[in-house]
């Protein structure tokens, strides 16, 4: 906090989240409204603390799941990005599935992968679905925005195709390579979500999602709220992670990632 | 053909132009046909309106385009060296890698013909030592003033020993008191290194302080249109800049220059 406006601007959503948990408390007091209906915050916190064994145990999962999608989503995005950029025939040919794959809502998708795969394959490929085009989408733009004199300096030098790759595309790329990977994160969760839902009591899953399902069949309404909560935090802390990683790697150099007057 | 062929026919000649002409795929025609012999250790200025092909030339030269028509030859002299490249190339924008230090940026060249790190180090150190940068060389490109950053590119095509230095407007984007402060580098370095140097400006100005000979270029297609051997002694300086004979020489090429203007204002 360098300046009384950054202190402002820190405290008042603060401020905003502490009136509404109040708020929401009074009303539910005020009007004794059943635990089944809607819960209060701070019985809301209680069962976190009480379930905290089970809670803690499915957000694993999910956080695993969505690991793996968000990892299989930027190796699968970057991966395509280059071989669209070395091959334009291929670009040509599969970028429209790409956007295909993209554009259909994964909600829609989900319940038909998880007739032909494995539950756990199924929420990884839902997150892949939903995290990869970010990422290619940013990657391509990023390896197309290579500074065209630079270009010529390493034609001029000789450079073979790989090391105009390593040196010179991919370092102009990682800019929008991480861009893309801050979005692909949020929508990987996202993906490992929808398709716990979509596998809903059928399924033999245990992620955060699938509690919220079961626990919204058995009106266990505090847990629910529990299990969201968890579900938030998990979203902001990948935010977090990743805009710090971006922010690490570009702090030298980036335009995006200098301070204003520096 | 691609780039420029190499050639030890003409001991005296760095750089042979012989009937070069571009067009562009749309057939608008950049340029010529051009004859043009550059001495080795010479410098030359390209002078002429924008778009009058002076950049296509020299990017001809560098290999980065291939002509039309015609033959573009650059001798060397001496083994080539792992790690020496016969042509330093200076762009009208510092082009460098902004996620680099000034140090790598100048070590590209070398990094890329693979010169051991141990031998690189010591020619890196040289060349930014030659444009007076050596305490800069852990900084990073935006850290830089726009001078700075043109030295960290003119010691990024030293860096290679280059014979022939081809430099595209290389100061043209800076303050005057900044390019008269290159402008005598260069002149100094010149001097030291005896390199060819090819320089592109469309600043009468310049190109007459710079140069051994000045060629005036026409409009598009470009082609030589007059050549001016400014014969003032070496070595110049601010005296020069400020003499009557420097006067009398820019506008005499100034007068030189004007056709290709009109010719482009009637187009």
């Amino acid at each position: 906090m360098k300046s009384p406006q950054d202190l402002v601007r820190f405290l008042l959503p603060v401020a905003v989240f502490a009136a509404g948990l109040v708020l929401w408390e009074a009303i539910v007091r005020g009007y004794g409204i059943q635990p089944y209906v809607l819960p209060s915050p701070l019985l809301v916190l209680k069962t976190l603390v009480a379930d905290w064994p089970i809670l803690s145990q499915s957000l694993g999962v999910t956080l695993l799941t969505t690991l793996e999608g968000f990892v299989a989503a930027a190796i699968g995005g970057i991966v395509l990005a280059l071989l669209f950029n070395q091959s334009k025939w291929l670009e040509y040919s599969l970028f429209p599935y790409a956007v295909v794959l993209q554009v259909t809502p994964v909600i829609a998708i989900a319940p038909l992968l998880l007739i032909y795969l494995q539950q756990q394959t199924a929420v990884i490929v839902c997150a892949w679905i939903v995290a990869f085009f970010p990422v290619l989408s940013n990657t391509t733009l990023g390896l197309n925005s290579v500074d065209r004199n630079l270009a010529g300096l390493f034609q001029l030098y000789g450079a073979s195709q790989l090391q105009t790759l390593l040196f010179l595309k991919l370092p102009a790329a990682l800019p929008y390579i991480l861009g893309g990977l801050r979005i692909a994160g949020g929508l990987s969760l996202i993906g490992a979500v929808v398709a716990e839902i979509a596998a809903g009591s059928a399924g033999a899953g245990s992620g955060l999602a699938f509690r919220i399902a079961e626990s919204g069949y058995r009106l266990n309404i505090p847990r629910m709220f529990a299990a969201l909560l968890l579900l938030s935090l998990a979203g902001i802390v990948i935010y977090g992670l990743l805009a710090l990683v971006s922010h690490l790697l570009l702090r030298r150099w980036h335009e995006s990632a200098l301070g204003k007057d520096s | 053909m691609a780039g420029p062929a190499l050639s030890g026919s003409d001991a005296a000649s760095a750089v042979r132009l012989r009937g070069v002409s571009k067009t562009y795929d749309s057939g608008v025609r950049a340029l010529g046909p051009l004859d043009l012999d550059v001495r080795r250790g010479e410098f030359v200025s390209l002078l002429g309106p924008s778009g009058c092909g002076k950049s296509t030339a020299l990017r001809l030269i560098a290999g980065l385009a291939t002509p039309s028509a015609g033959t573009v030859e650059v001798s060397h002299h001496g083994a080539e060296q792992r790690g020496s490249h016969r042509i330093g190339f200076v762009f009208q924008e510092p082009t460098l890698m902004p996620w680099a230090t000034v140090r790598d940026n100048v070590r590209l060249p070398l990094k890329l013909a693979r010169l051991p790190a141990t031998d690189a180090d010591a020619r890196i150190d040289a060349a930014l030592d030659q444009v007076g940068l050596a305490e800069f060389a852990d900084a990073y490109p935006r850290e830089l003033s726009g001078g700075m950053k043109m030295r960290v590119s003119l010691a990024r095509a030293l860096v290679t020993d280059p014979d022939v230095l081809l430099m595209d407007e290389p100061f043209a984007a800076l303050d005057e008191i900044t390019r008269f402060r290159l402008n005598n580098d260069l002149l100094s370095l010149w001097r030291t290194l005896h390199k060819t140097v090819i320089f592109v400006t469309h600043s009468v100005f310049e190109s007459v302080y710079l140069s051994e000979r000045v060629i005036v270029m026409t409009a598009r297609p470009g082609r030589i249109g007059a050549e001016f051997r400014i014969s003032s002694p070496e070595p110049r300086g601010e005296e020069f800049r400020t003499s009557a004979e420097y006067a009398a020489f820019c506008r005499e090429v100034s007068n030189a220059l004007a056709p290709s203007y009109a010719g482009q204002a009637g187009a």
